[in-house]
């Protein structure tokens, strides 16, 4: 399955996901520039900010308990589409998967 | 400055080579390490990477990232000795790599206290990958797991022995779980979750030697003399940080590599950070991490100085984590000098304690309280009198706060 990485300034990397992946673990792996993942996905850090593409919101869902608490302190605004991709876990109707990236994560 | 020379590749030595580059450094950045293969994150070596044993996702990086940001990798290569009149440092096989300015980051290694009978086959530590993958392999084929050391490694380690269906016992030579890190209060609430796991907590109970028959160990002889049967055995007292190379080079150590607040050691050509170093608290007291958040912080702290010239002192707000089961511990702050301790609400009636000194709040310990523990990241030094005015509830402070900012 396939994930679509948009950067801020609009640099579009498409790469391959395994299932059970998180979109935190897939960029790290694909040297994605705009997602740091300071703590490893442990939920300590707000440094996997994405924003979820408007088309694919619904299919990734809300965000877990605690995840609008971190999201407070992220670096850039955020969105009602604003995740922490280490939250989100690759499965096949995430296939195709399209995420915005902001501007800083620190 | 054309060539900086990084010793050791954990996450702090990774950290200050990416930092390095990202604030602008264009000159050569070299990292050496003994450890073979790509820098790793260590914290999952003892939660999700010991239940799941996914390696490649414990890479920081993937090999194209050093490619691309020109970072030269020495792996498997064990700095010897440094130069400090040259500005060199050797490796054990005989190469120079000449420095303008050298980065200490040899983290630390685990203690072993001296109990008797360690050499014998089942006994394992767990520090590094090749450590973590021995003792998975070994977990699969054991029935009864003896942790000795109640701190975080072999907490951490218990709870997912306990959940694969090994029977774990814990000796913890001290009356508490964590001692070092934790107000008794959240030492207790952690011996209730783990004996609700399953796992017997021996409290006050020292090793006194380990037993072996046929070179496999059989169990352990505990300080009240009484031997626990078991099959694999886990030294988890501790570790003390790596300052040999330092004090062979006459660099000032104490608790570690001794910096001064912006990270620089007794030679201004030389910074240390992270597990390896010891550093002054915004108070000047001195203090030594363990942590992804020092070595990290640290790292960013000394690139920014090098490469931009800024001269403030390293001020960060500690914070540490750990997953026992499925309880997360969140820490923010330093309790370790609190003289109160209050229990605050908290979600779900998780717990979560305030540590104060002289009325101010120096550290919370929080539960699966995420919200709690970033608002309390924010309000460390709040007077008491302050928290005390909203309940003690954390994110209603942080949220007056930023309400009525102060004067």
């Amino acid at each position: 399955m396939k994930i679509t990485y948009i950067t801020a300034d609009g640099t579009e990397t498409v790469v391959e996901a395994r299932e059970g992946d998180s979109v935190m673990q897939v960029a790290i792996a694909n040297d994605i520039d705009g997602i740091i993942g300071e703590c490893g996905g442990s939920m300590m850090c707000a440094t996997c900010h994405c924003y979820v593409d408007d088309a694919w919101a619904e299919k990734t869902g809300p965000q877990n308990d605690g995840e609008s608490d971190l999201l407070d302190c992220a670096a850039s605004e955020t969105k009602p589409t604003s995740r922490l991709s280490c939250q989100i876990k690759m499965r096949p109707e995430l296939d195709g998967l399209v995420v915005h990236l902001p501007e800083t994560q620190l | 400055m054309s060539r900086i020379v990084i010793v050791g590749t954990g996450q702090g030595g990774f950290q200050a080579a990416a930092s390095l580059r990202q604030e602008g450094f264009e000159g050569e950045i070299i990292l050496i390490g003994d450890e073979p293969g790509l820098p790793y994150q260590r914290p999952p070596l003892s939660k999700a990477y010991m239940a799941d044993g996914m390696a490649d996702r414990l890479l920081l990086k993937p090999a194209a990232f050093y490619e691309r940001a020109s970072i030269t990798l020495r792996e498997r290569t064990r700095a010897a000795a440094i130069d400090r009149d040259r500005r060199v440092v050797t490796t054990v096989d005989g190469a120079e790599y000449p420095y303008d300015h050298l980065i200490l980051a040899t983290g630390a290694s685990t203690f072993r206290p001296p109990i008797p009978g360690q050499e014998a086959d089942g006994v394992e530590e767990l520090r590094t990958l090749e450590d973590a993958a021995r003792l998975r392999q070994r977990l699969a084929d054991t029935r009864q797991a003896i942790v000795i050391g109640g701190g975080f490694i072999g907490l951490e380690f218990a709870a997912v022995a306990r959940a694969a269906g090994v029977a774990v016992t814990v000796l913890e030579a001290a009356p508490r779980l964590m001692g070092r890190a934790l107000s008794p209060e959240m030492s207790a609430w952690f011996l209730e979750a783990h004996r609700a796991m399953g796992t017997d907590v021996r409290l006050g109970a020292g090793a006194r030697r380990i037993e072996s028959a046929d070179g496999k160990v059989t169990g352990v002889d505990t300080s009240d003399q009484k031997v626990i049967p078991g099959d694999l055995v886990l030294i988890a007292t501790g570790v003390r940080p790596n300052v040999g190379l330092a004090e062979a080079a006459g660099l000032t150590v104490g608790n570690g590599i001794v910096v001064d607040g912006t990270l620089l050691t007794s030679d201004p050509a030389i910074s240390a950070l992270g597990d390896c170093c010891s550093f002054p608290l915004p108070d000047g007291s001195p203090v030594r991490l363990e942590s992804v958040q020092a070595a990290v912080d640290h790292a960013r702290h000394i690139a920014r100085r090098l490469v931009k010239g800024t001269t403030d002192s390293y001020a960060a707000v500690p914070w540490f984590w750990s997953d026992q089961g499925k309880h997360k511990l969140q820490i923010a702050g330093l309790g370790t000098t609190a003289d109160e301790v209050v229990r605050a609400p908290g979600p779900d009636d998780q717990p979560v304690f305030l540590l104060f000194r002289d009325n101010r709040l120096v550290a919370v310990e929080t539960v699966n309280a995420a919200g709690e523990h970033m608002a309390a990241r924010r309000l460390i030094g709040t007077p008491k009198a302050v928290l005390e005015a909203a309940g003690f509830g954390l994110k209603q402070a942080l949220n007056a706060a930023k309400a009525a900012p102060p004067a």
